[in-house]
């Protein structure tokens, strides 16, 4: 395993779309990199270019410490698992998941071993000799990802891989990618739109937009200390809120940012301020009401998870509070300010 | 900031395969196509008739072409291609519509209707025009016996004597074996019209006819467009059907210019003037493709609803 | 894709069978006509012959050595269709995946040259030709044939490339294959019923191809179907049967091949068509 560096990433496309300004990201030997953010803003094009299936117009990419920015994806000794799989269908499990090493000139009996050895893991050993057409779901994402583990490269790619299975699946494959860096000390550099995929499994998680590192950062210090507010309000669900200054009493300008799950309902005139109930969405465990700020239709709209008891009904003024422990301030740039 | 030079190495190796992969079709395009176009425009300028070798092979300019646009026969053979260009193009068109439609909606048969589709198309055009010159033959053809059997003539005539009737049988055969063809493109672009818009102008109260001219039509336009330039291009370039036909006959009132440039190239020897044919017939092809594809363009465009 | 069933159906069903009456029924006619003997050929004819004989195809093969033609026509047809399909393929997957200036120009040029009149080029090419003592010869009639089968073939093929997902190449090349092996081991494989498509298109182009095959043959030792039938003579009367029965030869080989392909060949025909 290697690490992977992007140094002053710059990509424009002939058509004039800048798809990244300034990337620079580091990824340690043996870590889990999620690149997460909306769409557009550049983390797959970040991928490909570490691929090598893009180059960029300006700036480094290096593997271990090998110069690669040159290199076509075959000389750079990653893997990379595509969204859509990208399975060979005329060629068996078997040829798919051993025809790396077959590029590389490897000998059967090494590639034979390396590929029982991956179909063991995968339990993939009972469809060996059918075609990617003949398989399930699951067990096709479990050949991709297979096809890049028997290629033993010195860091994975993976570009949003979970995007194509049902909601069990995915929870099912995230714990199994989950173990299968454990195991490996595999370096992934891994591409989400999901942010709760990219919290779950990142051991550092980059966030970014319009072709940019915003933060980078382990999951919980993005959730608790975004260093910018699209950060804030990106990462995390329901919404961080956004709010002016001003409601409680600051007057600098600066942008107020608090979650759903940080502020409290209380009797009207008894909090911060009062607020009216537009939407309730019971959800078993929690409530999450939808408030209306300065209670007409076009004030602001605020997010609150409370508890399931006491109910809150729509249409009902109440009062809110907010944690002051967990407040976070924003300059009108959106970057965040001292506490 | 380090600039990533290098990044560039991969494109430019991609650039290189790639120049490699093309050169041998570039290669055979230029030996066969463009330079042998170009030798016609260059011999197009000169003298040069077989012939009379002792004439040698002056530089004469413009006069070619001067000759050709003074030239009676050219100028018929012009109007001939005009007119069958005309006539099977329309015909084509019309009876192709009115085939599609019916295609569209008949859902038996579908094999047998493909099968009646491909093979005129794929017969060589020779085997079709002979095929079409036997049925009109005035002694064995059938044509001539079916239309004295029903009473529309009262003996067999000699359609391949007549200047005026010896189109008929060259436009049906023209048409016989193209129409399946037309309607074949014109299938593939109604199949693409999305049911659910014939579903709201229903609702909406529209006749049959009203949802042809207001939805089928204007959506089937770009598939109607590149049938007209296929078959348009076809029809000025016509040479096999004629020839095998009526041999450009009787005399030359059948002769498209396409022919007429043959005989002067290979019959008269007159490379020189059959040049300057050959580029005027380049040049009016090429320039309705260009009409057709600009008229196309803007068509695709209007129609992406 | 369903029909509407009923009135509308009903109706639909007239130009269809139409359709298929209008075709089936010439060539209905020259088969039973290349059947009847030569001295009820030129009286009135009859729909349904009385008496079928096989004198024609008898004269065609025996007399007139009509083996000849068809060798020719395989060995031209044949020979242009490997060779447009294995060049155009390299040629069209570079213009379909790759990227490099001068892909826009080369396309509008393999356009615009399929757009030629063929009479165009005959001149120049009977010239070219002559001088390198080819006419009357395969190669002689091979090369002009390039001119019409190199963009057919170039331009199916880029379409068929294009089709196929990107993906596979790319995953193909992080493997480790470069991007020729990535094309030969995942592209082709997958593009075979493209390919074949083509190469059947081309084929029949090139069997019925006649101008070129006119201008460029000398004799029947190296005249190709068309050409050979087109010129059959007789010695007092036109040989319709012959003609007719060579018609029928001439037909089957492409017919066949045409209808076992048909769906695809449909496809083909019509994607770059309609896409525009």
């Amino acid at each position: 395993m290697a690490s992977v560096r992007l140094e002053g990433i710059r990509k424009t496309y002939p058509n004039g779309h800048v798809a990244a300004r300034d990337l620079n990201l580091d990824v340690a030997d043996g870590e889990f990199m999620v690149l997460v953010g909306p769409s557009g803003c550049g983390k797959s094009t970040a991928l490909r270019i570490i691929a090598g299936l893009e180059s960029p117009t300006g700036g480094r990419v290096l593997i271990g410490s090998r110069d690669v920015t040159g290199l076509p994806p075959q000389e750079r000794d990653i893997a990379m698992v595509f969204q859509s799989y990208a399975l060979y269908p005329h060629m068996t499990v078997r040829q798919n998941l051993g025809f790396g090493l077959r590029m590389r000139g490897a000998g059967p009996e090494v590639i034979a071993e390396r590929v029982t050895k991956a179909a063991e893991a995968l339990v993939l050993e009972s469809v060996l000799d059918r075609k990617p057409g003949q398989l399930s779901g699951g067990q096709r994402q479990r050949v991709a990802l297979g096809r890049a583990m028997v290629r033993e490269p010195q860091a994975f790619l993976f570009d949003e891989p979970l995007s194509n299975l049902d909601a069990k699946l995915r929870v099912e494959t995230r714990a199994e990618l989950a173990r299968l860096h454990r195991r490996l000390a595999a370096t992934i550099v891994y591409v989400t739109h999901d942010q709760e995929e990219a919290l779950t499994l990142g051991g550092r998680v980059a966030v970014l937009r319009d072709g940019l590192v915003e933060q980078v950062a382990p999951p919980m210090e993005l959730y608790r200390r975004p260093a910018m507010a699209f950060v804030g309000g990106f990462v995390g669900s329901p919404a961080m809120n956004f709010l002016p200054g001003g409601v409680i009493g600051r007057q600098d300008g600066a942008t107020l940012g608090v979650r759903p799950h940080d502020i409290r309902l209380v009797a009207p005139g008894s909090g911060d301020m009062d607020a009216r109930a537009d939407v309730v969405e019971p959800r078993g465990s929690e409530l999450l009401v939808y408030l209306r700020l300065d209670g007409s239709k076009e004030g602001e709209e605020l997010r609150v998870v409370a508890p399931p008891e006491p109910m809150v009904s729509a249409d009902t003024t109440v009062g809110v509070r907010f944690d002051r422990e967990r407040l976070h301030w924003f300059d009108k740039d959106g970057r965040r300010l001292a506490d | 900031m380090p600039r990533g030079d290098p990044g560039y190495g991969v494109e430019r190796r991609e650039a290189r395969l790639a120049w490699w992969m093309v050169s041998p079709a570039l290669a055979a395009i230029v030996v066969v196509a463009l330079f042998p176009l170009a030798w016609t425009v260059w011999e197009s300028l000169h003298l040069h008739d077989l012939r009379m070798p002792w004439l040698g092979r002056p530089f004469i300019g413009l006069d070619n072409y001067l000759e050709a646009f003074g030239d009676p026969r050219f100028q018929a053979a012009l109007g001939h291609t005009l007119l069958f260009a005309a006539v099977s193009v329309t015909v084509e068109l019309a009876l192709g519509t009115v085939l599609a439609l019916a295609m569209n909606r008949a859902f038996t048969g579908r094999a047998v209707m493909r099968a009646s589709v491909l093979v005129p198309w794929a017969m060589p055009t020779v085997v079709s025009g002979l095929l079409w010159k036997f049925m009109f033959d005035g002694d064995a053809g059938i044509a001539n016996a079916a239309l004295v059997k029903v009473g529309a003539l009262n003996e067999p005539i000699v359609w391949f004597i007549r200047t005026d009737l010896a189109w008929v049988p060259v436009i049906l055969a023209d048409v016989w074996k193209t129409t399946p063809f037309v309607a074949l493109l014109l299938l593939a672009g109604l199949q693409n019209i999305d049911r659910s818009l014939y579903e709201a102008a229903r609702i909406d109260g529209a006749s049959a006819w009203r949802q042809f001219r207001f939805v089928t039509l204007p959506l089937l336009r770009p598939a109607i467009l590149v049938a007209l330039i296929f078959r348009t291009l076809d029809a000025f370039r016509v040479f096999d059907l004629i020839y095998v036909m009526t041999g450009g006959g009787p005399g030359t009132s059948t002769e498209p210019i396409a022919l007429y440039t043959f005989n002067s190239l290979l019959q008269y020897l007159r490379f020189g003037y059959g040049s300057a044919l050959s580029v005027i017939v380049f040049v009016v092809t090429f320039a309705l493709a260009m009409i057709y594809i600009r008229y196309l363009g803007s068509g695709i465009t209007e129609t992406r609803a | 894709m369903t029909g509407e069933v009923g009135e509308r159906g009903r109706w639909a069903a007239i130009p269809v069978f139409g359709l298929i009456l209008a075709t089936a029924f010439p060539f209905y006619w020259a088969i039973a006509s290349s059947l009847t003997p030569e001295s009820q050929l030129f009286r009135a004819p009859r729909l349904v012959p009385r008496t079928l004989v096989l004198d024609h195809y008898r004269t065609l093969f025996v007399e007139r050595d009509f083996w000849v033609p068809i060798r020719n026509s395989l060995v031209v047809a044949g020979t242009t269709t490997l060779f447009c399909v294995t060049v155009g393929a390299l040629c069209a997957y570079a213009l379909a995946r790759l990227r490099f200036r001068g892909k826009v120009p080369l396309l509008g040029l393999i356009l615009a040259v399929s757009m030629f009149p063929q009479i165009s080029v005959v001149s120049p090419l009977y010239l070219l030709l002559r001088a390198l003592h080819l006419i009357n010869t395969y190669p002689g009639l091979i090369l002009p044939y390039l001119t019409f089968a190199m963009p057919l073939t170039v331009w199916l093929l880029v379409g068929i490339f294009r089709q196929l997902p990107a993906e596979l190449e790319e995953a193909a090349m992080v493997d480790g294959a470069s991007r020729l092996r990535a094309f030969r081991e995942v592209v082709i494989p997958l593009a075979l019923p493209g390919l074949a498509t083509t190469a059947i298109l081309t084929f029949v182009y090139s069997w019925n191809e006649f101008l070129f095959a006119l201008s460029f043959t000398l004799g029947p030792e190296r005249q190709t179907v068309p050409v050979a039938i087109a010129l059959l003579r007789g010695q007092y009367q036109v040989p319709w049967g012959q003609i007719l029965a060579g018609s029928i030869v001439a037909t089957v080989p492409v017919a066949l091949l045409v209808l076992a392909f048909q769906r695809r060949i449909v496809q083909g025909l019509t994607a770059g068509a309609v896409k525009g």
